[in-house]
């Protein structure tokens, strides 16, 4: 025990870091992820055919692609492309990809489920359609999505460790190198594990309060 | 004197089914206008043609002298621009069935939304006016309750205060008590009375009977996308002259 404490406290920092970035990358994508999935959910629910049809390419592929594939395919194919990405810009940009896709189709779903007699009633009032989107339709779906978002949430924190293995130096990235050196598999892996569990313990909590603060009666 | 609105040779179809067949109506500043008729015969699809909430392939609507929906010029016809359309559609009040309260406002927010984004009336402006027009249906002290929260006659009396609050030029009622329970009918419809002795211009479908030869000046009675007969309600209920509408009433039984 007094070797775990001992090591733990040297590598108490790369840890640290290594939680930080976990968290950074996760919040990151989600943000980023859902502006996405708004507009491919708007698009598959009212936009035109070929639109529908481009963005449904995109969400079928993506949710039939394994996340560790997506995280490789954007990290040689962008290299391949000519662009420039560190590991921590690529793994984002994936990780983007993932969270648009299933927020798109997340999205897309709660928007549809509205009956469209609230589209009426809103043209009678004589709002254009983007008003009632903005001020009918998206209040409606958000309140509806909340949960699934909230595990959408919990997923990529979960997928982000995949992004250890394209060197991003995210929280498993720096267990494995910590374990590198001193040997401590289980006690370091152990710790690793309860970290992510804490995280996705602190966003399942705070997806229940705002759940119970939004909920429609 | 021309009418508020005028409607010419209207026709409507869904794929193969015309469901209006060349409709002719005009009704004027301050009349109320019932329009009965067996299920299938065009009223609803009539009203929401001139609210735009459908599209209709021939005729023309006026609306206080404008076009409504598309600009005629030289014969052809040009379907307005969606920014148009919403201002042409805040002319009019439509009040729904299924009443269509927005389920995440409450009923003050229901009746403010549009006077804000589309009247662009301050918040507190609107909110007087939303107040006061809760409470000339009668629920003054109901305006921070949810939809959810509310029956069935109170969620239509909102409804109305949301398109009345508007200030139309006519107001379109689509069968407005069918989905209430008979003991919370009257409620609304007592409203609706009065509105009509306060002078609103309506167009009202329903299939109350009683309450179309009660409160309004004139009925129109349509069968199979055709306005078959029209006369003052009084007349038109204790003298039908077509044998569609005699059978009609008589199955209606008053």
């Amino acid at each position: 025990m007094e070797g775990f404490l001992h090591e733990l406290w040297i590598a108490r920092w790369a840890l640290g870091q290594g939680l930080l970035l976990t968290i950074a990358i996760s919040a990151a994508s989600i943000l980023f992820g859902t502006i996405l999935g708004l507009l491919v959910g708007v698009a598959l629910a009212y936009g035109s055919w070929p639109l529908r049809w481009l963005m449904r390419v995109y969400v079928d592929a993506v949710r039939g692609t394994p996340v560790l594939v997506l995280i490789f395919a954007c990290f040689y194919l962008l290299a391949f492309a000519g662009i420039n990405f560190t590991a921590v810009e690529s793994g984002l940009f994936a990780l983007t990809i993932f969270c648009g896709a299933h927020m798109g189709e997340i999205i897309r779903g709660a928007l549809q489920s509205i009956p469209p007699a609230q589209i009426d009633a809103g043209r009678a009032i004589g709002l254009t359609f983007h008003r009632i989107l903005i001020y009918v339709l998206l209040p409606q779906a958000f309140r509806q999505i909340l949960p699934v978002w909230i595990n959408t949430g919990a997923e990529l924190v979960k997928s982000s460790s995949l992004l250890a293995i394209i060197g991003t130096a995210e929280l498993l990235f720096r267990t494995q190198e910590i374990v590198g050196r001193n040997f401590m598999t289980l006690e370091f892996y152990g710790l690793c594990g309860a970290l992510y569990f804490l995280v996705n313990f602190c966003i399942e909590r705070l997806g229940k309060a705002a759940g119970r603060r939004f909920a429609l009666q | 004197m021309t009418a508020l609105l005028s409607i010419r040779g209207l026709t409507k179809r869904f794929g193969a089914t015309e469901v209006l067949k060349g409709v002719d109506l005009d009704v004027n500043q301050g009349e109320v206008v019932s329009i009965i008729g067996a299920s299938g015969s065009g009223k609803t699809t009539l009203l929401r043609c001139v609210n735009l909430l459908e599209d209709f392939d021939g005729g023309e609507i006026h609306l206080d002298g404008i076009s409504i929906g598309y600009a005629v010029k030289n014969g052809a016809r040009r379907r307005l621009r969606e920014r148009e359309c919403a201002r042409q559609r805040a002319m009019t009040g439509m009040v729904f069935q299924s009443f269509n309260l927005f389920p995440h406002l409450t009923a003050i927010g229901n009746v403010m939304l549009g006077l804000v984004k589309v009247r662009h009336m301050s918040r507190h402006d609107a909110r007087d006016r939303a107040q006061s027009w809760l409470g000339r249906v009668g629920l003054a002290d109901r305006g921070d309750f949810m939809p959810a929260q509310l029956s069935g006659g109170q969620q239509q009396r909102v409804a109305i205060a949301r398109a009345l609050a508007m200030d139309p030029k006519l107001v379109l009622l689509d069968e407005i008590t069918s989905a209430l329970d008979p003991e919370l009918v009257g409620e609304v419809l007592a409203t609706i009375k009065a509105l009509a002795k306060d002078g609103t211009t309506m167009l009202i479908v329903t299939h109350e009977m009683r309450f179309a030869r009660d409160v309004s000046h004139r009925t129109v009675f349509m069968d199979r996308g055709l306005i078959a007969e029209q006369g003052a309600s009084a007349d038109l209920f204790r003298q039908p002259r077509t044998p569609r509408l005699a059978e009609f009433l008589g199955t209606a039984n008053l």
